[in-house]
């Protein structure tokens, strides 16, 4: 088990590396640089942006450039913004990405409690009216784009009940402790669940699917004939097969999770990363899409490597090989 | 008289019918009035090709049958007396495992890979015989001792795919047995295994049985495996038993075709055999039986009453059933081997 872990630890490092390449690559392969944005004046004579380019190293052979990059960001320093005047770009993401982490959990937090019951529950009653009223939710759920979501949940549960806040992760500057935490709660729902509609809905299927399959499987006949009662045999032996490919996914999911929360966060103005982001690509604020970049890889990279460890924790068979 | 008779079954299973609901309104009669007994000791072996109903037939008694599509629609099944058919789900719970213990075809595939084999040993202990698990635990290295594992305080703490499949079909039967049942139904113990293999686990089978006093109802379409282990055969075709006879009986005097056919053979009057390539044809899918005999389509000995009517299970001798028109009074040929003049037709009631 524990070789297992290192061993898999270790392919992580290749990879991490041909992340940064992709990562640098695209940012240079993207036309123009820092300096030929709009956020400049367009009176600056070319010589003095060109001294600029020579100055900030723009004009250097791309590994040189590459190298140069990569070792600050070994060093944790991913260089200064452009668009917030110099603002160091370690800086910005730390005061965003707390954010976005929250309320990722919050969407996973959400998909889990909402998918994996009614996912039992349908599979165990197949083809009742609760299955097909599931079912339905399911396409729904997956058709539906999560813009037009947000917006349906901003227009519904804010601007008509008023149930939720539709703007921001909190509304007042100055709560502590117990409020504060209940305030953040409040305006991570809309978010959240807009975020997480899709995988609820992919997840009750899958729930569904998986449940039914091992139902017919012979080591289900075998718990039957010892006698073992419906619950043992479905909550017990059912179950704990049928979470297998369900944890497997959730390392996934989580990686794409933050990346996700690109759009939804824009709609709600959510301050994550996903609206720095989008500024970011706007005004061409490399050092900071480069980061951005780079976190949203990793993290679908340790959400591969996580759910390869907990496939490992949950199915005895895969230790060994 | 017959209440005596009676009590001296294990099992007595009377005019079982297990019918599947099909789309469109067809029904498949997988098993279409089933009547066998078994004794106390003894070792019934239930003979057929895939899709005779042998395997439905084990799990009815079970109850077991996957419901809806399918249903026990009619009969009986008593176990020491007891009707199971009747019984509520809970009470039925209590006889599975506990009075009837079962092992499967497929060992790789019939236990279940995430737990221990210790855990599921111990699953049934707890479950029936109220033991703590760690007697449950202790009991389990037990049985796996006693079922040939030499290392079995190892063997507990491991998965079903650390196992060979034979050594997977040796922990299936400690399961089985864990609970001493009256009754262990064995469902093609032996097919997905080793020939070497085999030998070894209807040894142990046997062997259980005589240790744990219980009977064994063996299914199986292999007669190698019956001629080893077997005291009463019954072999079955179309969802009905077509001839039932001791073992020794019927492997030297086989009376319906199909029995014939099964092993290899074609009965001849002087006495001389041939080598019969296979049985043409395949079993009827249960919702499209022929007016009838059953096997009367791939039959060498088809008549033409065989096609009017399907003849009754009658006795041939005291010791010997046969479903066929060959060996009935009217049908007239065949019974003369055997000369007996007190034939009479059995009808299950």
């Amino acid at each position: 088990m524990h070789r297992y872990i290192i061993r898999r630890t270790l392919q992580f490092i290749p990879m991490l590396f041909l992340v940064t390449v992709v990562v640098f690559a695209l940012a240079k392969a993207a036309p123009g640089d820092v300096l030929s944005g709009e956020m400049l004046d367009p009176n600056i004579p070319h010589e003095v942006l060109e001294e600029r380019r020579e100055a900030l190293g723009l004009n250097d052979p791309l590994p040189v450039q590459y190298w140069s990059w990569l070792t600050s960001v070994a060093q944790g320093d991913f260089g200064n913004s452009m668009q917030y005047t110099g603002r160091s770009v370690m800086d910005l993401i730390q005061s965003r990405i707390m954010n976005t982490f929250y309320l990722s959990l919050f969407a996973l937090g959400v998909t889990l409690a909402i998918a994996i019951p009614i996912g039992i529950y349908s599979a165990t009653r197949k083809y009742s009216l609760f299955d097909y009223g599931a079912t339905t939710f399911a396409f729904l759920g997956l058709a539906t784009p999560n813009f037009f979501a947000a917006l349906l949940a901003i227009w519904l549960l804010s601007f008509q009940f008023g149930w939720f806040p539709a703007q921001g992760s909190t509304s007042a500057i100055g709560l502590t402790g117990f409020e504060l935490f209940i305030d953040k709660l409040r305006h991570l729902v809309l978010p959240g669940f807009t975020l997480g509609l899709a995988s609820t809905a992919m997840y009750m299927r899958y729930m569904r699917t998986e449940i039914l399959e091992i139902k017919g499987s012979d080591f289900i006949r075998t718990a039957q004939a010892k006698g073992l009662s419906n619950n043992s045999v479905l909550y017990k032996h059912t179950l704990r097969n049928a979470l297998i490919p369900i944890i497997t996914l959730l390392g996934v999911e989580f990686g794409l999770l933050l990346s996700g929360a690109v759009i939804t966060e824009n709609v709600f103005n959510y301050p994550g990363l996903g609206t720095l982001f989008l500024n970011s690509i706007q005004n061409r604020d490399y050092p900071v899409i480069m980061a951005i970049n780079l976190i949203l890889a990793v993290s679908i990279l340790v959400g591969n490597l996580l759910a390869d460890i907990f496939y490992a924790v949950v199915d005895p068979r895969i230790r060994y090989d | 008289m017959r209440v005596l008779q009676r009590s001296e079954h294990l099992l007595e299973v009377k005019d079982l019918k297990t019918y599947f609901h099909m789309e469109g309104g067809r029904t498949a009669k997988a098993v279409d009035g089933v009547s066998f007994h078994i004794d106390r000791g003894e070792t019934l072996a239930l003979v057929g090709e895939s899709g005779s109903g042998k395997s439905i037939t084990s799990l009815s008694v079970m109850r077991l049958i996957p419901q809806p599509p399918g249903d026990i629609v009619d009969g009986s099944i008593k176990l020491d007396g007891k009707e199971l058919l009747t019984l509520s789900d809970r009470e039925m719970r209590k006889v599975r495992g506990n009075d009837i213990g079962m092992i499967f075809q497929e060992p790789m595939t019939s236990l279940n890979p995430v737990f221990t084999i210790g855990n599921q040993i111990a699953e049934t202990l707890i479950k029936h015989k109220k033991m703590t698990k760690k007697q449950a635990y202790a009991k389990a290295v037990e049985l796996l001792r006693v079922v040939g594992f030499a290392r079995a305080e190892e063997i507990i703490h491991e998965y079903p795919h650390q196992l060979s499949g034979g050594m997977r079909q040796r922990a299936m039967i400690a399961i089985a047995m864990s609970c001493d049942p009256k009754l262990l139904i064995a469902d093609e113990p032996t097919t997905a295994l080793d020939v070497t293999i085999q030998a070894q686990i209807l040894d142990l089978m046997v062997e259980m049985k005589e240790k744990f006093d219980s009977s064994i109802l063996l299914i199986t379409h292999d007669l190698g495996v019956v001629a080893e282990v077997a005291d009463r055969v019954m072999v079955m075709y179309g969802g009905q038993i077509v001839e039932e006879a001791k073992a020794e009986e019927l492997f030297t005097n086989p009376k319906h075709p199909y029995t014939t056919g099964l092993m290899g053979s074609i009965p001849n009057i002087d006495g001389e055999v041939e080598r019969l390539e296979s049985i043409p044809g395949t079993v009827p899918p249960a919702h499209r039986f022929p007016e009838g005999c059953r096997f009367a389509p791939r039959c060498k000995h088809v008549m033409e009453q065989c096609t009017q009517s399907n003849p009754e299970l009658s006795e041939v001798n005291r010791k010997h059933k046969v479903r066929c028109y060959l060996y009935e009074p009217a049908g007239g040929e065949g019974g003369h081997q055997n000369g007996t003049d007190e034939r009479k037709t059995v009808r299950s009631t």
